[in-house]
């Protein structure tokens, strides 16, 4: 075996890969199109929406408030709150969105607020329906100034210092790195991505070096050659890698390229109130380093599994299923708790997620990061000697 | 040349047991030779063909292949064979000189040496017009023409074809067929399996019947008929599968 053949069996996969449409849309139209448009294309979208329902008024039910005109007035005049007439239908109207809340006020509320009695305002509304949580909001608000007023009426009545009712004000304040604060909010979900994209790169390709090769008769024709049967797994395993590694690089700039254009457009990355995060070239390059021992492993177990398969129906079949067993361990790493140790840092996939989110934050623990890349490696090994052992086997080539 | 010592395979099937595919073949095919292995469908010649082509390893026994060892030296082998069979299809993304040009790298061959080869080859075979065509986009003829150029661009000394002509239409067919004479000409070692009487009589210099995945009878046209007394070759190889003597 020679490196010049693995060189020559790797170029000629790059190149009829490349010329498929089936792997061109696995490895590049999806993640240059269609993640950004999944993830930062929705995410912009929802914001959107969002921002157009707090433009909207919302059309509020008062019930009751008869002898309490003074609250009823000053809420008519709150800026974006709309009253409907009463009704006893609230709920329903609630229901058919014809109003966004409806707000109850006891009988002598004006009343008692002057007094010193506690009476309860009541609010109906829509449980998790956005423009009926803002109607909730907005009413929040001006219940709570009524409050904080009410409170400053009653304190001066009594000739007591308007600051009785306020002992002390709290302030909390972001102590961490915006590192640390990008590893905290993205570290979990980030490594998780890069893994199902690396997943989703290399099966493609897998399945038409292997099954599709048999099913179009061209497996037979390349087993003529010389190179011997090593040489031609490591130079597919070379091809599905580069699919799984240009994937995710490719997914990776493209929602990066998308969420700077986004934010930048929104104004959100400048000004004091700008997103205070910040990731580290030296973090990227690590996590992209943890993920090559994994693209690995992936890519060789892809291989062989499609390699038994007669046809690419049939390779199908046999690698849907791995979806779920790549997901769990990474969905495993963003539970709460689920830290790394030298358990975790054993098993595949999740060790890679859980030190990943570690490294984007900044932290790195190298002890760790050589055990699971050292691991991992090994793992990969066994695979590609698993892989090779397929291609040996006569019953597996000529299934058909 | 051709040296095969007792080859033998065994299939294991979950159902059916082990599977005596190929029992103790022997034979030689000299240089400047055509041997016809003929057989029916099953009788063994596809899996004969296979292990002197270092695709399949052999059970039992062994063979020399241009003086290299199947068991030994399988790549060398495969360095010295050309093998062309139905089921050896063609790439198709690839062109029609990319294909070629796959090979001939694969067998180790320089990039000026190839060019040339290449152009020898596409001249000689009339391929000049679609050399820059997907294989996929070419018509079955233009498809084989590819693939003997395949199976010629490192000039191997010895030439295995697997029913070449199956499902070709007769001009094709003829094509092959004269390629296989050319072969011959040129001083290759040619072993050439074929269910089709009439080709087998036409091209073979010496014959191999195959039957139940063992050799029963062998030798030229002539001495067969002498033999068996039988007038042709379809009389004489229903007569031996049929067990006579």
């Amino acid at each position: 075996m020679s490196w010049r053949s693995i060189g020559i069996v790797y170029r000629k996969e790059l190149i009829d890969s490349l010329r498929d449409r089936r792997t061109v849309i696995s490895m590049i139209v999806i993640p240059v199109l269609a993640m950004p448009l999944l993830t930062v294309g929705i995410g912009y979208l929802s914001v959107s929406l969002i921002a157009r329902a707090r433009r909207e008024v919302s059309r509020i039910m008062v019930l009751g408030g008869a002898d309490s005109p003074g609250v009823v007035d000053a809420l008519r005049g709150t800026e974006k709150i709309e009253l409907a007439p009463e009704s006893p239908d609230f709920a329903t109207q609630l229901e058919n969105k014809q109003i966004r809340a409806a707000v109850e006020i006891p009988p002598g509320f004006e009343a008692a607020l002057k007094g010193s009695d506690s009476p309860t305002v009541t609010i109906f509304y829509y449980e998790d329906e956005t423009r009926s949580d803002i109607a909730v909001e907005r009413l929040n608000a001006f219940f709570n100034h009524l409050k904080g007023a009410t409170v400053q009426q009653r304190l001066v009545a009594h000739d007591l210092p308007p600051g009785l009712a306020q002992p002390f004000e709290i302030l909390s304040k972001n102590a961490v790195s915006p590192e640390k604060l990008f590893g905290n909010r993205f570290g979990a979900i980030i490594p998780y991505f890069i893994i199902l994209l690396c997943m989703t790169g290399a099966m493609y390709p897998a399945m038409d070096l292997t099954a599709g090769e048999k099913e179009r008769g061209t497996m037979e024709t390349i087993l003529c050659s010389p190179v011997p049967r090593t040489g031609l797994v490591i130079g597919k395993f070379l091809m599905v890698l580069t699919a799984s590694l240009a994937t995710a690089a490719l997914a990776l700039v493209s929602m990066a390229f998308s969420v700077v254009v986004v934010l930048q457009s929104k104004g959100v990355l400048d000004g004091p109130e700008g997103l205070r995060m910040a990731v580290h070239a030296t973090s990227v390059f690590g996590v992209f380093a943890m993920i090559l021992p994994i693209a690995m492993l992936m890519s060789l177990v892809m291989l062989t599994i499609s390699l038994f398969a007669k046809s690419f129906r049939e390779a199908q079949s046999y690698l849907s299923p791995m979806t779920i067993v790549v997901i769990f361990p990474a969905i495993f790493s963003m539970l709460p708790g689920v830290e790394l140790n030298a358990k975790t840092a054993l098993v595949p996939i999740l060790n890679t997620s859980l030190v990943s989110k570690e490294i984007l934050a900044g932290t790195f623990h190298w002890n760790y990061i050589v055990l699971i890349f050292a691991s991992t490696c090994v793992y990969a090994a066994l695979a590609m000697v698993a892989a090779v052992r397929m291609f040996n086997r006569e019953e597996v080539l000529f299934r058909n | 040349m051709i040296e095969t010592h007792a080859l033998g395979k065994i299939f294991k099937d979950k159902k059916r047991g082990p599977i005596r595919a190929v029992d103790g073949v022997t034979f030689r095919c000299q240089p400047g030779e055509i041997y016809g292995l003929l057989g029916a469908n099953g009788a063994g010649k596809t899996t004969t063909l296979r292990m002197l082509a270092t695709i399949l390893r052999p059970t039992s026994g062994t063979a020399k292949v241009a003086g290299f060892d199947l068991l030994e030296q399988p790549q060398q082998v495969r360095g010295h064979v050309g093998f062309l069979s139905t089921a050896t299809a063609l790439y198709g993304r690839l062109t029609a000189q990319e294909m070629v040009e796959y090979f001939g790298r694969l067998h180790g061959m320089a990039n000026d040496v190839l060019a040339k080869r290449i152009d020898e080859l596409f001249g000689a075979l009339d391929m000049q017009d679609f050399r820059k065509r997907r294989c996929d986009k070419l018509s079955t003829g233009m498809k084989q023409k590819v693939s003997i150029a395949r199976t010629l661009v490192h000039d191997p000394p010895v030439m295995i074809f697997d029913e070449p002509t199956l499902g070709l239409d007769v001009m094709m067919a003829r094509t092959i067929v004269d390629f296989i004479r050319q072969c011959r000409e040129r001083g290759k070692t040619v072993i050439f399996s074929t269910h089709v009487m009439s080709e087998a009589e036409k091209l073979c210099d010496r014959i191999g019947i195959i039957h139940a995945g063992v050799l029963l009878a062998e030798g030229t046209l002539g001495q067969l008929r002498e033999r068996y007394r039988q007038p042709d070759l379809e009389e004489i190889f229903v007569h031996v599968a049929e067990g006579g003597k």
